[in-house]
């Protein structure tokens, strides 16, 4: 008979938690914590969403999205989380970019940046300081007119490479381009990324061990392989989920799955208002990925001025189209030190993350497809041979996953890696006004993702389903758990 | 509670916020903003904990009636009389 993932569920909990990426965990996470009971289902046999790793023989572990996050991750950790797992959060000092228009290596914030710009390529302070002060000053309520292509031109006219240095990594954190709104690369830029870039030490493996530790302890029902079909909804209200063929009933249910997933099949828009639906249909997907990992021989080593995180490209241009193009010319290289997990095997992983196209790699035939992994990695083998001499000779296993890779693992459409743009985080706010007590919590609006901002949207997602609780409760209180 | 009383619990949650900053020279007619490094999620924290501890609902639109301890400890007082 197959294994029950569902055994002992109960029929009803508060709230069911659909997806387990860092949102739907820190979701589930802040309610148990409160008193609330909390189902947490999770498609995959592992939990973390694409916070996630895998393992090859030989003691090489490879993390998916552990590439460097803000400063803000420590405080959100301490506080949805616990201490042990803030106190491993590290900065990572060596920051590089490599292309034919710039060398140089940085801390990744303000006063280093100041330093760059100033210093290296001639730009007045007081300019430099005029910028950061506006991306600092602009808030999500703010006018969306405004591009980040525009907002450049107008502090850095004809300063492609100002644009590079500025922009670039944040491509990489969360898939925004020279065309969406200016506010998104300010808040993202400015409230996060100034003060330097941060990684988990331990690796995701150890992270998610340790959420998934304090998420039993604080009461959470966490289940694995357990593939949400259908959230029910009737008379303007969320009545629970159908699991694994199951029915559970709940007060509240989030989805931390995709969000266009989650409103056209997992409820289905019959249960929404027509220009609610036209609105989600409208929200468009973030693009995905590629990535090749690399893991050294036992014994071999990389230097660790070769950097933390890399930002090399051969192109001569900065444009989103190239980026994007599957005639790759823009890679990130994450290079993981022994120190990144000090209690396993000494090893060197090197990441290599591309943004793609999913529409680019879904339809082809397998033998293409397989040979346009070849492809990626000798390519990108190429690439890393100036940075690691002889890599081929020294690198003991190599794999490639591509945008198809990421929709398996993740259900997500089109195997979106960084969510929907900005328009979807208005749809994903709105969905409890469509359907009382669904909420999503997922990847949205750029400003909604990467780690810190998962991480986020969860608990403000928990706040409101704590706020509606009670409100409905009048009577019983949740107990008391303190927060810090 | 009185005003006293309530400028006392909000410096309390203020205090599990923001461990790192010296309150004791807090000005309440200036913003916190001003004064100490919070963010949209540090606010966020004062409505959960005002929630948790006193039952008490702050709607998205009042949560700038939280900007200074003046404006807070105004905008709690007929909130939290009866407390």
């Amino acid at each position: 008979m197959p294994k029950d993932f569902l055994k002992d569920v109960r029929d009803r909990y508060d709230v069911i938690v659909i997806g387990s990426g860092l949102g739907g965990m820190t979701a589930a996470n802040v309610l148990g914590r409160a008193g609330y009971s909390v189902l947490l289902l999770e498609q995959h046999y592992k939990l973390g969403g694409l916070a996630t790793w895998f393992k090859r023989p030989g003691g090489h572990i490879f993390d998916i999205s552990l590439h460097g996050f803000p400063v803000g991750m420590v405080k959100s950790c301490r506080r949805y989380w616990n201490r042990e797992i803030a106190d491993r959060i590290v900065q990572l000092k060596n920051i590089r970019f490599d292309n034919p228009m710039f060398s140089l290596t940085t801390t990744y914030d303000r006063e280093d940046f100041t330093r760059l710009l100033v210093q290296q390529f001639g730009i007045d302070p007081a300019t430099v300081r005029a910028f950061f002060d506006t991306a600092r000053g602009m808030n999500f309520y703010d006018d969306q007119q405004m591009t980040v292509g525009q907002l450049f031109q107008r502090f850095f006219p004809g300063r492609d490479d100002v644009i590079r240095l500025l922009m670039e990594p944040i491509v990489y954190a969360n898939g925004s381009t020279l065309e969406d709104p200016a506010i998104t690369y300010g808040i993202v830029f400015s409230n996060f990324m100034s003060k330097g870039v941060y990684i988990f030490e331990g690796g995701t493996d150890r992270l998610v061990q340790l959420m998934h530790d304090q998420l039993r302890g604080n009461g959470v029902d966490v289940r694995i392989r357990c593939d949400v079909e259908k959230i029910l909804a009737a008379g303007g209200r969320v009545r629970g989920v159908v699991v694994n063929g199951r029915t559970i009933h709940a007060s509240a249910v989030v989805s931390n799955a995709n969000l266009r997933s989650t409103i056209f099949r997992m409820v289905g828009e019959q249960n929404f208002d027509p220009d609610f639906v036209n609105q989600a249909r409208a929200v468009r997907l973030n693009t995905s990925s590629t990535q090749v990992y690399m893991a050294l021989k036992p014994g071999e080593h990389v230097d660790e001025s070769t950097g933390d995180l890399l930002f090399s490209s051969t192109a001569r241009q900065f444009r989103t189209d190239l980026l994007l193009s599957r005639d790759i010319t823009s890679r990130t290289f994450s290079f993981y030190y022994p120190r990144m997990r000090p209690h396993a095997r000494p090893r060197y992983a090197i990441v290599s993350s591309t943004n793609a196209r999913y529409e680019d790699w879904a339809d082809m035939p397998d033998e293409e497809y397989e040979a346009s992994k070849r492809d990626l990695i000798e390519t990108t083998l190429d690439a890393l041979e100036q940075y690691v001499p002889n890599c081929r000779d020294r690198i003991a296993h190599v794999e490639a996953a591509t945008p198809r890779t990421f929709q398996h693992y993740t259900q997500h459409l089109a195997g979106a890696s960084f969510g929907t743009k900005f328009e979807g985080l208005a749809v994903s706010r709105a969905l409890p006004e469509q359907i009382g007590g669904l909420y999503h919590a997922g990847s949205v609006g750029i400003i909604m993702s990467g780690w810190l901002g998962a991480i986020n949207y969860g608990v403000i997602v928990a706040n409101d389903i704590d706020s509606l609780l009670l409100s409905q409760s009048s009577g019983a209180a949740p107990r008391a758990v303190e927060v810090s | 509670m009185t005003p006293a009383e309530i400028r006392g619990q909000v410096l309390d949650i203020l205090e599990n916020i923001a461990p790192d900053e010296d309150l004791d020279s807090l000005q309440d007619d200036v913003s916190f903003r001003e004064q100490l490094e919070m963010d949209s999620m540090d606010f966020l924290d004062i409505v959960m904990e005002l929630r948790k501890r006193h039952r008490i609902q702050i709607p998205e639109e009042d949560y700038g009636q939280l900007a200074s301890m003046a404006s807070t400890v105004e905008y709690l007082t007929p909130l939290m009389k009866d407390i």
